[in-house]
């Protein structure tokens, strides 16, 4: 067993489970949105947001950011483990991992509350 | 004359590893490499490769065959060529070379040893031996052949960026085969034992393990039973 104390849920297992999810609730998200964009009529900015007002679209597209973060983060954490290892570059693999992780981590965090202030306010 | 540029590194007089070109005369005939390897060794007995068997059992002589791993011991010259001219041959990739052709292959093993690839029973043994169907057996087929060359942990990525954490597919194979193996009874503790976010979950179904097994097994199949079986244990 290896120790993993940054990844997703700590088990291989779940982190591959949730990404496998999360990857079917963004694309449900991206057809729906190719449908909206493709066969949804005119676009106006009422129409757009009475779509997203509705509470089956403000399900989704929570459920969506929800996923992106842990999507992005499953698979930012895997590339910063496969590049950025003392193996590859010393001492300094420890120092440049950790900072990449820490700048994908307030960036989905900040993808997160963004997107839920616009979506929910 | 068949152009062969050789991996050449002997650490006690080499700053660095370099290609060296050299011919040889295979007499035109369509030699194993394994064969254009010895007639080299004649030519200069420095060079080093590792080999026994010379009929794809030992799993020795592993090696990078113009780009692809394989046997050299069973890879015809007409199908490394494929068409061209010049045979290129080097170690295996990704573990440390110690000298020529000859990797370092600690890490692979550590890897093996790693997944206990031995029969783990706790009940009291049998007077005779423990007796299995041959159904069951038969769930060994396409595990039990593995031979160890490392040809498929070699040529798989995430074993190149990880191979003290990631076990690597020959070693994943073995895992199978003793998850499998009706017989062992420690399945639970196995199965704990690679549930990390490396073990086996850095495969990501590259598939290059399959592309070069010289025994055709397929180590992408097993990693996916042990995956399934860890999802059916854990839901
Ligand atoms: S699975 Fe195939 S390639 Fe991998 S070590 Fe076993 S025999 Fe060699």
């Amino acid at each position: 067993m290896v120790k993993a104390v940054t990844s997703f849920g700590r088990s291989g297992l779940s982190d591959w489970l949730v990404q496998r999810v999360s990857g079917v609730i963004m694309l449900a998200f991206a057809l729906v949105m190719v449908c909206k964009l493709g066969f949804g009529g005119e676009l106006t900015y009422e129409s757009w947001k009475a779509f997203f007002d509705g509470i089956c679209m403000q399900v989704l597209t929570t459920a969506t950011l929800l996923s992106l973060v842990a999507h992005g983060w499953i698979g930012m954490w895997a590339i910063s483990t496969d590049y950025f290892t003392e193996r590859l570059m010393g001492t300094k693999g420890t120092v440049i991992r950790l900072a990449f992780q820490a700048v994908c981590a307030v960036v989905l965090f900040t993808y997160l509350i963004w997107g839920l202030r616009i979506l929910w306010s | 004359m068949l152009q062969v540029s050789l991996y050449r590194y002997n650490p006690e007089t080499d700053q660095e590893p370099y290609m060296q070109d050299v011919e040889v005369d295979t007499g035109g005939k369509d030699l194993m490499v394994l064969d254009v390897l010895e007639l080299l060794k004649a030519q200069d007995p420095s060079l080093g490769y590792r080999r026994s068997c010379r009929e794809g059992v030992c799993g020795s002589d592993g090696m990078n065959i113009n780009g692809k791993n394989g046997l050299a011991c069973i890879m015809p010259l007409s199908e490394a060529l494929k068409g061209g001219n010049k045979l290129i041959l080097r170690p295996l990739p990704g573990l440390p070379v110690i000298r020529d052709l000859v990797v370092d292959m600690s890490l692979f093993y550590k890897q093996y040893e790693k997944v206990k690839p031995y029969l783990i029973n706790d009940t009291p043994a049998p007077a005779i031996e423990r007796l299995q169907s041959p159904e069951d057996r038969a769930k060994l087929d396409g595990l039990y052949e593995c031979i160890l060359c490392a040809c498929c942990s070699t040529s798989c990525p995430s074993f190149w960026w990880n191979p003290d954490r990631f076990i690597g597919p020959a070693g994943l194979l073995q895992a199978y085969r003793f998850l499998a193996d009706s017989r062992d009874t420690a399945q639970r503790e196995r199965l704990a034992n690679l549930d990390d976010p490396f073990s086996v979950f850095r495969c990501h179904g590259i598939q290059n393990c399959v592309n070069v097994c010289p025994k055709g097994l397929n180590p992408t199949r097993a990693i996916g039973h042990i995956r399934n079986m860890l999802l059916t244990n854990a839901t």
